[in-house]
């Protein structure tokens, strides 16, 4: 380590004084930044490693406040700094990215105007050349044509160029330190390698020190030089990337490491060692297709219509989110469906569910074709307790004000499958058992329950009417990785023990590897690619997945 | 823009045509027979049946709706019994006199409001916070008249200060030259500070007991859409890029902030219009609320019908800006438009 580093976090205490007392979320936590390196924060939720940059930049919310430790930034106390001396650092010395780039702009000004304001607060330009200065700053960020990007509201930006627009506004005052929060967490694989390596290139090209937070190792031992592990605000384990994925020397970290979806590796491996090892030999596709899906097409008009206008827009060709899609899915098979947002995989899933008509083709379901009943009858079609759906957000698809129990019964109350309600409650409890949720727990509500819980539920509410077809729209997409491993394990053996066949949608090729038989690659409204997973996935044919592969991540192991 | 005005107006249409049906058939069903009532007491059944024939209402609902249509087309609103003026002229008098009170208490309300929720959701929990609950409590809690008798009461009784609640200028004064109707603005424009200041006196109490009425729901809006604008990710950016608080508090949150007080504002006011038939009573205004409501019990059904249509062209329009003033500070509803 060199003499004197940039920031210097030494013993750092932050509390939040909550309805129950107040909470310690960071606690002596020890982190260092040298002139020039990239040092990667890398923890699950709740772990403290967001705080702990908030705590830097002075930003925490009314209720968090730094009850210990040192922090000291270029031989600055940033703890007795005044708050005039704050916001002159603020922007200028120390900038910091954030996730989700469409909603860190203000919705409502033009992306150009947001980054004169931060030129002129810190005197970087006069009203005479700042647009002229903000533009530069667009350029740097290689935004194409950025003269007319200046006048650009964010929504009218994709959520990549969006985060260009939150670099460029970080680095427009050339500061010194960028604190990169979860900068491409919500973003495509390709987007969010052209992301990281234009922060790469540009904090390299000024010499600038970078703390990057994330909840994915791969991610940060892939573009930091030092690595800090975080859990439940303390930090467990520092050491150089290089050494971290070779050498883990915490428990956590293994823990950690091994959680996280990676090539050569099998479902049960991301489990900690010591878990129960059934056999995960995958239940062989038996024959019969259950699902045939032929011709499928989904268009949308152009642009929306008022009252006085409607030829007009009429005349325009529609927007085709998904073009003549065919594919089948066999009994006892599982298919994942991947690709980029916007590539109509979501679309897809949904008119399978029968929850959205499609403009034309036809969906074959247990030698009927469901697409010829409308979405809103389908709900009391015999099929209907047939095709189930696991959500994409565990929380969000839950009703707040249903206990888990109540929110598992609810197809058998709306299918009459079972009736009495002594006879629901024991199918409740056989379920939460086959999801491996305590019974004692299914009178809790959600918010009593954590991330991999709801996600139980969540399945369980789906497997309740014994489906013979589950959609899992990337059901693990908002969870930890270690909660992510239990979760995808429990589908591997409900699949199994229930013969049931999944579609499994997801933006992630490492978790369709490991739990699908096949895999079908969309974009643009078309499959680019399908076959067996492993095959696609060593052997690509087309360009399009050899790029989505080349995207993740690869940590130097 | 044009295009987007004609559309949104355009969808008015139906509710207007709407309003015209119902206004029609709600006075018809009101209890009370108006060609008795203009007969007088003493009249005799003969005379009575021959002012129903001069109004038309010996003949059948259907014909007497056409002939109503067919008014109104050609901009007809009928003639008042009471005043024995065409309706028309009659809402032309008196319609700027409430428009200037009702517009005059929602400013009122707006400069004390929107500080004051703005004030609550910065300072959440303090004494400011607390203020503007017990206000806003308090002026949504008191019935218009009450806080209208109680004004009157203190300031012109008990101080002293203000004049008497009989309308708009006192007897002494005369009315400026007409250009828009509104008396504080016609004034200023001829350079009239006396009449100006005799205005002003006139309308301070009417004008405050409607802004009373009218600061809870914008306070409370405003305060409820700052809230959720400060815990927004783009304050946050914002914040960690060292504007200055000013700038993020106005620039930043206050101008989204306004994105939902905007979308009330259209409902204070038609709150503003129910209550201004009140308030124009208690102060002897001589606005259309009091017109009406006098023409009401007269079963004059002209006065009335024309009221409630004026009322509704009213709210159309001024929904109309409100959707603009929505289009100018919101730049995704402009492309969506």
């Amino acid at each position: 380590m060199t003499a004197i580093p940039l920031l210097d976090i030494r013993d750092l205490t932050v509390e939040f004084a909550t309805r129950r007392g107040t909470v310690q979320a960071v606690r002596q936590v020890d982190v260092s930044v040298a002139r020039g390196e990239t040092v990667g924060i890398v923890g699950e939720s709740g772990s403290g490693k967001s705080v702990t940059s908030y705590a830097v930049m002075r930003i925490l919310d009314r209720a968090g406040r730094i009850a210990g430790g040192e922090v000291s930034f270029s031989g600055i106390d940033l703890r007795a700094a005044g708050e005039r001396q704050m916001r002159d650092l603020r922007g200028r010395e120390i900038s910091m990215i954030f996730q989700n780039p469409r909603a860190a702009l203000n919705p409502i000004r033009k992306v150009g105007h947001q980054i004169e304001d931060v030129l002129r607060q810190h005197a970087e330009a006069g009203s005479g050349d700042a647009k002229e200065k903000a533009i530069a700053a667009l350029e740097q960020v290689k935004i194409a044509r950025p003269e007319e990007r200046y006048h650009a509201y964010p929504f009218e930006l994709s959520g990549g160029m969006c985060q260009r627009v939150v670099i460029a506004l970080a680095l427009a005052c050339r500061p010194q330190l960028l604190i990169a929060d979860e900068p491409t967490t919500g973003l495509d694989v390709t987007t969010q390698k052209a992301v990281m390596d234009l922060v790469t290139a540009l904090t390299a090209e000024r010499g600038m020190s970078t703390v990057l937070i994330t909840h994915d190792l791969g991610l940060a031992a892939a573009y930091c030089d030092r690595i800090v592990v975080m859990e439940q605000g303390r930090v467990v384990e520092t050491a150089p990337a290089t050494t971290i994925f070779r050498a883990p020397s915490h428990a956590y970290t293994r823990k950690l490491m091994q959680a996280t979806p990676r090539p050569g590796v099998t479902l049960r491996d991301l489990l900690p060692a010591g878990a129960p090892a059934a056999p995960a030999a995958r239940a062989e596709a038996a024959g019969a297709p259950l699902l045939t899906v032929s011709g499928l097409t989904k268009e949308y008009p152009r642009a929306k219509a008022g009252l006085l206008k409607r030829k007009a827009a009429a005349a325009e060709a529609p927007f085709r989110a998904v073009d003549a899609l065919s594919f089948s899915v066999n009994r006892g098979e599982s298919v994942g469906l991947v690709g980029e947002s916007g590539c109509g995989k979501s679309t897809t899933s949904t008119m399978v569910m029968r929850l959205l008509d499609p403009s034309a083709g036809s969906i074959v379901f247990s030698g009927e074709d469901i697409s010829r009943v409308p979405a809103a009858r389908f709900a009391r079609h015999a099929l209907r307790p047939k095709i189930q759906m696991v959500f994409q957000d565990p929380t969000e698809s839950l009703n707040p004000r249903w206990t888990a129990a109540r929110a598992i019964a609810d197809p058998l109350l709306r299918f009459r499958t079972v009736k009495g309600g002594d006879a629901i409650r024991a199918r409740c409890e056989e379920l939460a058992r086959l999801v491996g949720l305590p019974v004692e727990l299914l009178d809790r509500f959600p918010h009593q329950l954590s991330g991999g819980q709801k996600a139980r539920v969540g399945i369980a509410r789906a497997i309740a009417p014994s489906p013979d077809l589950v959609i899992l729209d990337e059901p693990t997409a908002a969870l930890d990785v270690s909660v992510q491993a239990v979760v995808l394990n429990l589908l591997a053996d409900l699949k199994q023990a229930l013969g049931m066949s999944y579609l499994f949608v997801s933006h992630d090729l490492q978790v369709v590897r490991m739990l699908c038989d096949r895999v079908i690659v969309m974009r643009a409204g078309r499959i680019v690619e399908e076959g067996p997973t492993e095959a696609v996935l060593e052997a690509p044919q087309a360009e399009y997945t050899r790029a989505l592969l080349a995207a993740i991540p690869h940590p130097p192991v | 823009m044009l295009r987007t005005l004609l559309d949104r107006f355009a969808t008015t249409l139906p509710a207007l045509a709407g309003v015209v049906v119902v206004s029609f058939l709600l006075t018809r069903v009101l209890p009370g027979d108006t060609a008795a009532y203009f007969a007088g007491p003493a009249a005799t059944p003969q005379a009575i049946a021959q002012i129903r024939t001069e109004l038309g209402l010996d003949r059948s609902l259907p014909e007497q709706f056409a002939r109503y249509v067919a008014d109104l087309a050609r901009g007809d609103l009928g003639r008042s019994l009471t005043t024995g003026q065409p309706v028309t002229t009659d809402l032309g008098s008196r319609l700027p006199a409430s428009a200037e009170l009702t517009l005059f208490g929602l400013v009122l309300s707006l400069l004390v409001a929107v500080p004051l929720g703005v004030a609550a959701a910065l300072r959440q929990g303090s004494l400011v916070d607390h203020a503007c609950r017990v206000v806003a409590t308090a002026g949504v809690s008191l019935p218009v008249f009450f806080t209208g008798l109680l004004l009157v009461y203190v300031f012109y009784f008990v101080l002293g200060w203000s004049p008497a609640p009989l309308g708009r200028l006192d007897a002494f004064a005369s009315p400026p030259p007409t250009r828009t109707g509104f008396f504080l603005l016609d004034s200023l424009m001829a350079g009239d500070i006396e009449t100006f200041r005799a205005a002003l006196a006139q309308i301070a109490l009417p004008g405050l007991t409607l802004a009373i009425f009218a600061l809870a729901p914008i306070a409370r809006i405003t305060r409820a859409a700052m809230l959720a604008v400060l815990a927004a990710d783009f304050v946050r950016t914002a914040r960690a890029a060292g504007l200055s608080s000013r700038r993020v508090v106005v620039t930043y949150a206050l101008r989204n902030a306004m994105l939902p007080v905007v979308t009330t504002l259209g409902m204070v006011f038609s709150f503003l219009l129910g209550a201004n038939v009140l308030v124009e009573k208690v102060f002897a205004w001589p606005g259309v609320g009091s017109y009406a409501v006098e023409a009401l019990i007269a079963s004059d059904f002209a006065p009335v019908q024309g009221f409630v249509l004026a009322m509704a062209l009213l709210y159309t329009v001024l929904n109309l800006l409100i959707d603009l003033a929505y289009g100018l500070i919101d730049p995704r509803v402009r492309a969506a438009a």
